[in-house]
């Protein structure tokens, strides 16, 4: 390793020790312990501080240029912190759709105004977005989506109907596909709006899913006003921006509960719950099941690394974000499902922290189907990657 | 390390990919099954690899070997599955060169290394007694005799027996396994070829009374199961390496028989019953890739691990060839069930090679007990 990374550790790690609260060197355990930050965040004081310690210095977004509020750091010195990081078990500050999902699009696509008013605010966890895809007639379809904005004068009206808006509720931005253009070709009449869901015309309500919670809404636009300067990239080109994020957003769904590091197997909760006879797991049956799951996930994991390690030596490789994201939920709802069962009756609690189990197993059946489901991104893979004919 | 091919790594992956598809293609394999070759593969191809460096990729430079590592191995191994090639790789150049440099004493290595790279001893490592592979199940016998050994015992699946001018045997001793090195032609020695599935070369190997000497001793007396042990991870990677490049080419060949056969006025490609299948079987190989390469680097570093991950790799290539040749056979249809395509081979041959030195089953438990359940 060269001097400067090395110089560049140890700074990283004496600011992590000094600037890091105590609190947030343990595990997430619960919901509330994930920060999302935006206008009506409930943190903590040693959330909040963790936030602005790491928002101040760029390290929310340790990539991004710093003139948008990122740390400016090269891919070599993002792994130094990353690797500092979770030798001190840190936290992650700040969990957004506007890092994971709106900044690469708005890096790519957005207007230098655009640029200099949202990924600051992003960055330091000001402003919470949530994603205005889905309707109620365009799931897996979503290019037909109907939500309309008409151009009036300086002004979009836009009105219509969202679905599966997570934390719509939560959220002070959305980041929106309309239908600007209503008699051009499905693709191409998509435009792509940011706007404040504070605006007059905005009602959301919670949908209450099978796990009991809320994450999702369903979100209304009724005479809705956004200022035409609000529209990302060209009106009528949004379907190229919406992909382009949807890739992002399918790698970010696919990878969550692999890069976490940190987490046990289901082996080792296993061994724990159901104990070892002599040097293997109690229960054979259930140990062949873990085993055949181990091994998939670890060399699911050693792809993802693989597929960073060819990008960075510029190998590039094609529709891999569907291939993570079919594969690693797949993986991850497999994971819930023998979770389940090495947990028995106890798995089947629904209230108070043991209920825990039950609601995350119920949750993870989601992931195959949001951000594009399994079969669409086997679509995806059959055309773009195998360029199988279309049917 | 990066899990990317070096320059160095990619320059003999497109050599072996050149040099096994114009030397030694399917045809090829086709020309000696059908001609029921005597040795099973052919000695001047042998020659050729020699000279490629191939049989001493394994060997150190300091004895007449090209000395590049297990990655370059499975290279070279992952060429020879896409094309079916016959030859004594895996017994002499991966089997035999990883047991005398993990295991050889100096004289045993200066006298055997340079004869594998230049291809001129052939090897067999004569390890399995049981139809399933488990390798410390070992009922030969070693008792000492005179200044030496005298093995008695039945070996099995001993791959390239017949030919074989050394066989590496593992046997029982009175404090624990213990290998040596044995002359394919001593008295005693009695071998007998066996045609199997694949074609590929493997021969019952029976040991009646066979003096061998001290010196004969390969990693020491009663150190042989740790060295047999690593001695077979070698063979394993590259086995996973070959697996990978059967399921590669399965996988190739079928697509473009998708994208070419019609049926109801449209290609069969065009149909999503058959689009998500493929899909999948290439999201499979990627992962069967990933594990290998991590395999092979992990054996090139000395890794302590590295037993894991070529348990890993061997398990999950294993059953990635499968699916993808069974696949292949059932997408192709009709004339995927004829002789005349080359589809059924890689069926065989997946069936075959996950078998040896231990299926995803053998492989699961092993790497399970590793991890501690």
């Amino acid at each position: 390793m060269s001097d400067t990374l090395d110089a560049f550790r140890i700074e990283t790690r004496a600011w992590l020790e000094a600037n890091c609260p105590a609190e947030m060197r343990t595990p997430v355990a619960r919901d509330s312990d994930v920060c999302w930050g935006g206008r009506n965040a409930k943190l903590s004081g040693p959330q909040r501080a963790w936030l602005d310690a790491m928002g101040a210095k760029g390290w929310t977004v340790p990539e991004w240029p710093a003139a948008y509020g990122g740390g400016g750091l090269s891919k070599d010195e993002a792994k130094v912190l990353a690797s500092e990081m979770r030798r001190l078990g840190a936290r992650s500050p700040l969990s957004s759709f506007g890092i994971w999902m709106l900044g690469p699009a708005l890096l790519k696509y957005g207007s230098e105004a655009q640029k200099l008013e949202h990924l600051p605010k992003i960055a330091r966890g000001e402003i919470r977005w949530c994603q205005g895809y889905s309707e109620p007639g365009a799931g897996s379809d979503l290019a037909s989506l109907r939500t309309s904005a008409v151009l009036d004068g300086d002004e979009y009206v836009v009105n219509g109907q969202k679905v599966w808006t997570s934390y719509a509720d939560k959220a002070d931005w959305i980041f929106c596909l309309v239908r600007t253009h209503p008699d051009a070709p499905k693709h191409l009449g998509i435009s792509f709006l940011l706007f404040d869901m504070a605006s007059p015309g905005v009602t959301t309500s919670p949908i209450r899913l099978i796990s009991g919670a809320s994450p999702f809404c369903q979100t209304f636009f009724d005479d809705v006003r956004v200022p035409a300067a609000n529209l990302m990239g060209e009106a009528g080109k949004g379907w190229d921006i919406a992909k382009y994020l949807l890739t992002h957003e399918r790698e970010m769904i696919g990878a969550m509960d692999f890069s976490a590091g940190g987490r046990d197997s289901v082996s080792q909760i296993a061994a724990r719950t159901i104990g070892l006879d002599g040097e293997v797991l109690g229960d054979p049956i259930l140990r062949t099941d873990i085993v055949r799951h181990e091994i998939d996930a670890w060399a699911f994991g050693l792809t993802m690394e693989r597929v960073k390690d060819q990008a960075k030596a510029g190998q590039g490789v094609g529709a891999l974000s569907s291939m993570l994201k079919y594969y690693g939920t797949e993986l991850n709802k497999q994971r819930q499902e023998l979770l389940m069962s090495v947990g028995g009756s106890d798995s089947l609690q629904w209230e108070g922290d043991d209920g825990d189990q039950s609601r995350s197993w119920l949750r993870s059946r989601a992931n195959s189907i949001e951000g594009g489901t399994s079969e669409i991104n086997l679509n995806i893979i059959a055309k773009r990657v195998l360029q199988l004919p279309g049917a | 390390m990066a899990l990317v091919l070096t320059e160095e790594q990619a320059m003999i992956r497109d050599a072996a990919d050149g040099f096994f598809r114009d030397a030694a293609p399917p045809a090829a394999f086709r020309k000696l099954r059908d001609a029921k070759d005597a040795t099973g593969f052919d000695r001047d191809l042998w020659r050729q690899m020699a000279e490629q460096g191939f049989a001493g990729v394994l060997v150190p430079e300091a004895h007449g070997g090209a000395g590049l590592g297990f990655v370059a191995a499975g290279l070279i191994q992952e060429a020879v599955g896409r094309n079916l090639t016959l030859s004594p790789l895996l017994s002499t150049a991966i089997l035999a060169a990883s047991a005398l440099v993990a295991g050889g004493t100096e004289e045993q290595r200066a006298q055997y290394l340079p004869q594998i790279a230049s291809g001129e001893r052939l090897f067999a490592l004569a390890a399995d007694e049981q139809a399933r592979h488990a390798p410390h199940a070992i009922a030969t016998t070693a008792e000492a005799s005179g200044n030496g050994f005298k093995l008695n015992g039945c070996k099995t699946f001993v791959l390239d027996g017949h030919v074989a001018d050394t066989l590496i045997v593992a046997a029982r001793t009175d404090d624990g396994i213990t290998l040596f090195l044995v002359d394919a032609k001593a008295p005693g020695v009695a071998t007998e070829r066996t045609i199997m599935v694949d074609q590929r070369n493997a021969a019952e190997v029976t040991l009646t009374d066979v003096q061998v000497d001290g010196a004969d001793v390969l990693g020491g007396v009663g150190g042989g199961a740790a060295l047999l042990d690593r001695i077979l991870d070698a063979g394993r990677a590259c086995l996973a390496a070959e697996l990978l490049g059967v399921s590669q080419q399965s996988f190739d060949t079928t697509i473009d028989y998708l994208k070419q056969r019609e049926q109801f006025g449209q290609k069969i490609g065009s149909f999503q019953a058959l689009q998500h299948r493929a899909a999948h079987l290439f999201c499979e190989v990627e992962l069967a890739r990933s594990a290998t390469l991590r395999a092979l680097q992990a054996l090139d570093a000395g890794e302590d691990r590295a037993p894991m991950f070529v348990s890993l790799a061997k398990a999950k290539a294993g059953d990635v060839a499968k699916l993808a040749s069974n696949e292949g056979v059932q997408m192709h249809g009709g004339i995927g069930m004829t002789d005349d395509y080359d589809i059924g081979f890689y069926m065989k041959r997946a069936r075959a090679a996950g078998e040896t030195f231990g299926d995803a089953g053998f492989h699961g438990d092993r790497l399970a007990r590793l991890m501690g359940y």
